[in-house]
């Protein structure tokens, strides 16, 4: 017993206090910005193995991007990456960084459907399915829920069974092999319920998305709530992310 | 005449013509393969077939663990030739999978085979069964019954199909369904022709073997090319390599008391995890290392600077490391639940050849870093950790020992940090009609990346083979006569790959 105190009093602090505004280690790849100096746009564009390079005028889509930052390395003038962890957006479209965009991404309340804040706002608990997910994101939506992380602390929790759900988080391009079971678990979840989709395999299939292994119709099917960028996504993004959808921020 | 003159023999990251590599009638092939496996120093690390305008052309690759060498051989037939091929598997079981694979993509009938069932349903293969209508193995009996677990489980990993046949509680037979996660990656390599695609494409084979896979890739690809790379290269390489195995040990270690209810062993472990994947995302900006390795450069040189932080991050990891460790190993709730549990035999994960930690948690001196040594490795004496008894405990006990090795080899590696060149992109030149292997020891195991070129030197088929392909069966042997209630520290002491698997 004892020793299990000392085990526990030599761990010191380890949970983050304020989760929103904790400041990642290191060389992190977040929101890029983009300059307005002249480089050679063909080029630029033809290097991004994801196509999430779009020219005139230069634009980032980082539902599409893999964080690689090879861009950044050629083009260092033109793209930095920043350390803004803060990727998530509601809509589609505000995942593309334009030239010249420099302000921090902010989730517009009035994009996001009513009843989420009043039914998911203090509770939220979601079932994960995998659907050709490499396992990178899985282990990071594991990490969410570590002692530093800790995301149970705002009552949002992975739960076992699509039944005691609130929404599918979805990981992974969406292999054909997997339509049938994602479309079962989402269907067990009680109305009204939450798509989130975490990665950019998700999002956008990533490399994936010319493959013919892969069948996103389920997505074209269903309005999605959440889109949260990474590759695999940072703890830190999604969390903050959940926080912003159901109006905790 | 011996099968040592019979084979073309190449080292590992080497490449050949392919026309060098000799080719014999299936019978013949039978033979000489039977004659080499039955040895026990060689294991299969390859054996796959790809289709070269009407023809399919069958390579397998036989790895001497003694000698350093890599055999190869291969036979051919008329794509629309429809004999049927007597299979090796009642010879030699563990190349069952690979005789389902090509069975599975290309329709041959393998005679004898005892278990010719799907393996992945990938989209292009010739035997159409849907993934719903698997043959499951079962038994009639109104003593037993049947758990089926999966595709999508309880908690966040990826999915796969169990089904159990149980006596009460005890498990009778286990089979796994795989497939669910297939995404095409190896025709994409074809598809993709530039070398970033690739690199990206090979980072995520299996995200959580990041650095495993992406370094098959690069070492293939440069020794295709006839491309040497300089030490800082290999330096950062194996530095890697070393972090990502301390990274998912120690990951796996919180998983594996969470499995057995030790919160406390969880919470430390979980947290220990995060310094060294934070370290990759210092060193290069990605906490899982994408965007490290690429093949004739490094985007984010290792620096003295960065030899000095992760010196420090290890003396603190370390102190509190040990301490768990020996807690967890003395507690006796922990060790009732790890000893004895899902046990495997030398015999049992020979004959199924199993490799990686799976093997050397039951005798077998399997590790390509000293079998088959690349990068820094050629000049490291690494002597791999082996432990007897093949169960949980064992498999949880290497994952210490193999984080103090790693700190220790990283220790030794930092003492001297290579200065690296600018970043500047290599233009790789492949040559035509060549064959390229290259073998890299994962955290979790051996893994074989095998590409071949057709005559204009473009790829004709990338083949991948992940560690998890050997040891998915060992998993389905080691529950038998287990509790169910066991399955999960079973699975999660194996830990494999469900993506790495389905490609
Ligand atoms: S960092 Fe993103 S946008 Fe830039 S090259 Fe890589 S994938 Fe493309």
């Amino acid at each position: 017993m004892s020793n299990n105190l000392k085990i526990l009093w030599h761990q010191g602090k380890q949970f983050i206090p304020d989760i929103t505004t904790a400041q990642v280690p290191g060389i992190f790849r977040g929101r890029p910005v983009i300059s307005s100096e002249d480089v050679d746009l063909a080029a630029l564009e033809d290097l991004c193995p994801t196509h999430a390079i779009r020219i005139n005028p230069v634009g980032i889509d980082m539902g599409k991007c893999t964080f690689c930052g090879e861009c950044a390395m050629q083009f260092p003038n033109k793209i930095k990456f920043t350390k803004d962890y803060k990727l998530s957006a509601t809509a589609r479209g505000n995942l593309i960084i334009r030239e010249g965009d420099e302000n921090p991404l902010l989730i517009n309340p009035d994009e996001i459907r009513k009843e989420i804040h009043r039914v998911f706002g203090k509770s939220l608990k979601l079932r994960q399915v995998s659907a050709g997910g490499d396992n990178s994101c899985e282990m990071e939506l594991n990490a969410v829920n570590n002692v530093q992380f800790d995301m149970s602390r705002f009552g949002i929790e992975f739960v076992a069974s699509p039944r005691h759900a609130d929404g599918i988080v979805i990981t992974g391009p969406i292999t054909k092999n997997m339509t049938r079971p994602l479309q079962i678990c989402y269907d067990a979840i009680p109305d009204p319920k939450l798509i989130i989709l975490a990665g950019t395999d998700a999002i956008s299939g990533g490399i994936f998305a010319d493959s013919p292994a892969i069948d996103r119709r389920f997505l074209s099917a269903h309005s999605i709530d959440l889109f949260v960028p990474g590759n695999p996504i940072h703890p830190l993004t999604f969390i903050n992310g959940i926080l912003a959808l159901t109006g905790r921020l | 005449m011996t099968s040592s003159e019979t084979t073309y023999k190449i080292r590992n990251n080497q490449s050949v013509p392919l026309d060098r590599i000799p080719t014999y009638d299936y019978s013949e092939f039978r033979v000489l393969m039977i004659d080499l496996l039955k040895n026990g120093e060689n294991h299969c690390v390859n054996y796959f077939a790809y289709q070269c305008n009407n023809r399919l052309q069958f390579i397998a690759c036989v790895a001497s663990d003694s000698k350093a060498i890599i055999h190869l051989l291969a036979h051919e037939m008329d794509l629309s030739a429809t004999v049927a091929l007597q299979s090796l598997t009642a010879d030699i079981p563990a190349l069952h999978l690979f005789e389902r694979e090509i069975h599975e993509n290309f329709g041959i009938a393998f005679t004898a085979h005892p278990w010719l069932k799907p393996v992945r349903f990938a989209h292009n293969r010739k035997n159409k069964t849907a993934i719903n209508d698997y043959p499951f193995y079962s038994i009639k009996s109104e003593e037993l019954h049947e758990v089926g677990v999966g595709p999508i489980h309880a908690g966040i990993i990826e999915p796969g199909h169990f089904r159990f046949i149980c006596n009460g509680e005890n498990v009778l037979h286990l089979e796994i369904q795989l497939g669910w996660q297939h995404r095409g990656i190896e025709e994409l390599f074809v598809q993709k022709k530039k070398i970033l695609e690739r690199s990206t494409l090979a980072e995520n084979i299996a995200g959580d073997t990041c650095i495993g896979h992406s370094t098959a890739f690069v070492n293939l690809w440069e020794g295709l090319c006839n491309y040497v790379p300089d030490e800082s290269l290999e330096f950062a390489r194996t530095i890697a390599s070393e972090l990502e195995r301390i990274a998912i040990h120690t990951g796996d270690l919180s998983a594996i008391c969470a499995d057995i209810a030790y919160q406390l062993g969880n919470a430390v472990f979980g947290r220990l995890r995060t310094p060294i994947v934070n370290f990759f995302q210092e060193w290069g900006g990605n906490r899982l290392a994408k965007g490290l390795i690429r093949a004739g450069k490094i985007n984010y040189p290792f620096t003295p600077e960065l030899a000095t932080r992760l010196l420090e991050i290890l003396k603190v990891y370390e102190i509190d490391f040990d301490e768990i460790s020996a807690k967890l190993f003395n507690l006796p709730s922990a060790l009732n639940r790890m000893e004895n549990i899902g046990e495997i035999s030398p015999k049992e994960a020979y004959i199924i050849g199993t490799v990686g930690m799976v093997a050397r948690t039951s005798g077998l001196n399997r590790d390509i870093r000293s079998s088959h040594p690349y990068n820094l490795y050629q000049k490291m004496d690494h002597q791999p950790i082996i432990k007897q008894t093949g169960d949980v405990h064992a498999r949880a006990e290497l994952r210490v020992d193999e984080i103090k090795q790693s700190i220790a080899y990283l220790r030794q590696l930092l003492n001297k940090v290579p200065a690296s060149k600018q970043p500047e992109d290599h233009q790789f030149v492949s040559p035509a009609n060549s064959f390229a292997i290259s073998l890299t020891e994962g955290w979790r195991g051996e893994i074989c990346h095998c590409a071949i070129t057709d005559d204009k030197g473009e790829l004709l088929a990338y083949k991948i083979k992940d560690p998890s392909h050997h040891n998915w069966m060992a998993l389905a042997q080691v529950v038998r006569k287990n509790e169910i209630s066991d399955f999960p520290i079973c699975n999660k002491s194996f830990n494999l790959s469900y993506c790495g698997h389905d490609l």
